[in-house]
């Protein structure tokens, strides 16, 4: 798939960004021994989104995000954001991963329809249960924020569950 | 890069043949058809001609047909028209659609539902309606059967007069609408003994802005638009003369054509199913051979629909999907749903549907192209090593 499309038009929905990353996406893959997954998304609503991270510690003895990729099961917003975030914090501090918002997501993109801003979300979610998960793995205590973050998630996902039930069989 | 278009079900082009014989209504025989004067009864003559057309072509009679704007149209004046017809004291306010009705019927009867009551007729694994489940949910109080004559999605081809004929034992309406089968299908109104039949325009290379439907003499509805007394009091609005000349051009050839595009269309749907299953993982939804000759649908385990349609996209090839991101609603396709699949299935989901202008050719270079783009879709999902 290493086509140049770049100029195509592919109708009013995506940018030309968005469908040249969906094209070809960045960072795509399992990390073997990753040190944190972070799994987020419905099968319900057609995305779910598994990011790997590998973590290792800076000249300075700071934690920064070695390796990070991602498997996604979803649309070209999917794809796109998934790919985006693997770009966007690769080789920074987790301190620094962890400030990238769906709005920095979007942007990079160059905008999301409306319809799919919540790819952007997921993106950013899965990074934070990523890093959730490695800080689980590996220490103790998990940082407050952190802590706070992980668990609008989760409870955004159990709303979502909730809501779908009815397809869930 | 050449584009191939593979949505035939989502609309068709107007053919040649149909954009030459609406021409001379545009600017010559623009006449309002409802005046007096010779513009008036040249464009009025041309409406009758037409309805008289599109009435062969079901064996219907032509003060049968009501010209309307769209499909959604005459489903809308199909089932509040006969709702809004029982007496305000009557009891009767119970009516049967099936499981698998495009959004126009399903979002029509929510709507009645306020003052109606509704019954899902299921479908089995292939989209299929028993007709004895029918029978079953029949009630002293039921007004209306609905069901769908060929499924927009998965192309099932219901058993509509065996449906008929139990609907008019028990001298209850019985509405179909036959939106992706007229002018493909066979279609017999008295022998199937159908009441109420919507058919669409832009579905059989005519314009769109056209539906009609049919409605078995002797039968009132309660009109959606109120005016200046066209098609019978039931639908005023100035009638779009052109698009009416248009379907019917595009109904003519359709009647004329239908045995040949039929066979000719199930070679090329057979093959494509046949190659498209080689690819592993993959299956077909629908029935295997009770499907219109131009639909197929397939599900791929592992890919998400609208990346795949728009991989496809990229190729030039254009396809539609189940795909719950590729509705407003974010939720799979409740036809994809009703037969049993999965939602992480629905989403798999590709609607290929043929036409008059595809060919061999285009059919090849779908099965070319489409195994490597299910591989690398599935080469980034979390769900391929389970």
């Amino acid at each position: 798939m290493a086509k140049n499309n770049n100029n195509k038009i592919c109708g009013g929905l995506y940018t030309e960004k968005v469908m040249a990353t969906f094209k070809n996406p960045h960072n795509y893959g399992k990390i073997k021994n990753a040190d944190g997954i972070g799994k987020v998304g419905n099968i319900v609503c057609g995305d779910v989104m598994w990011l790997y991270i590998k973590v290792a510690e800076n000249k300075k003895g700071e934690e920064i995000i070695k390796d990070i990729k991602f498997e996604t099961f979803g649309c070209v917003a999917a794809i796109s954001t998934s790919s985006i975030i693997t770009d966007l914090v690769k080789g920074k501090t987790i301190k620094e991963a962890l400030k990238t918002t769906k709005d920095n997501v979007i942007e990079s993109l160059g905008g999301l329809p409306k319809i799919k801003y919540h790819c952007s979300v997921l993106a950013v979610d899965a990074l934070v249960e990523a890093v959730y998960d490695y800080y689980l793995k590996t220490k103790g205590a998990i940082p407050a924020d952190l802590q706070k973050k992980h668990e609008i998630i989760q409870k955004s996902k159990e709303i979502i569950e909730k809501r779908y039930e009815k397809w869930e069989r | 890069m050449k584009r191939i278009y593979l949505d035939y079900a989502a609309t068709t082009p107007v053919d040649p043949r149909v954009v030459k014989a609406m021409a001379p209504f545009f600017t010559e025989k623009f006449g309002n058809t409802m005046s007096l004067h010779s513009f008036g009864q040249e464009a009025k003559l041309a409406l009758e001609q037409s309805r008289q057309t599109l009435a062969g072509l079901i064996n219907a009679k032509p003060n049968e047909i009501i010209l309307t704007g769209s499909a959604t149209e005459s489903n809308n004046l199909a089932l509040k028209g006969v709702a809004f017809n029982m007496p305000k004291s009557s009891r009767a306010r119970h009516i049967i659609i099936s499981a698998i009705e495009h959004a126009c019927i399903n979002e029509t009867v929510k709507w009645l539902s306020r003052g109606f009551e509704v019954t899902k007729i299921p479908v089995d694994k292939y989209g299929m309606v028993n007709p004895k489940d029918v029978e079953r949910e029949i009630r002293p109080d039921t007004i209306l059967v609905s069901i769908i004559h060929a499924s927009n999605e998965i192309g099932t081809i219901q058993p509509i007069a065996e449906i008929g004929r139990i609907c008019r034992e028990r001298k209850i309406y019985f509405h179909t609408d036959a939106s992706q089968s007229f002018g493909k299908v066979p279609i017999d109104v008295k022998k199937m003994n159908i009441d109420l039949l919507t058919a669409s325009s832009h579905k059989i290379y005519g314009p769109k802005g056209a539906g009609l439907l049919y409605v078995r003499e002797g039968i009132k509805l309660v009109p959606l638009l109120h005016g200046g007394g066209q098609e019978n009091g039931l639908r005023g609005s100035t009638v779009n003369v052109p698009a009416v000349v248009g379907f019917a051009k595009a109904a003519e050839i359709c009647k004329k054509e239908i045995i040949e595009e039929s066979k000719r269309l199930t070679i090329l749907r057979n093959k494509l199913v046949k190659e498209v299953l080689k690819i592993k993982n993959s299956h077909l939804n629908g029935h295997p051979v009770k499907r219109l000759a131009n639909n197929t649908n397939f599900r791929f385990d592992f890919v998400e629909g609208e990346s795949l349609v728009m991989r496809l996209d990229l190729e030039g090839i254009a396809c539609s999907t189940g795909s719950a991101c590729s509705s407003f609603k974010l939720e799979p396709s409740e036809v994809l749903m009703a037969t049993g699949l999965k939602p992480q299935e629905a989403h798999g989901s590709l609607r290929v549907s043929l036409g008059r202008f595809t060919t061999e050719k285009d059919i090849d270079k779908l099965i070319n192209v489409l195994p490597e783009i299910i591989n690398s879709i599935r080469a980034m999902s979390p769900f391929k090593n389970k």
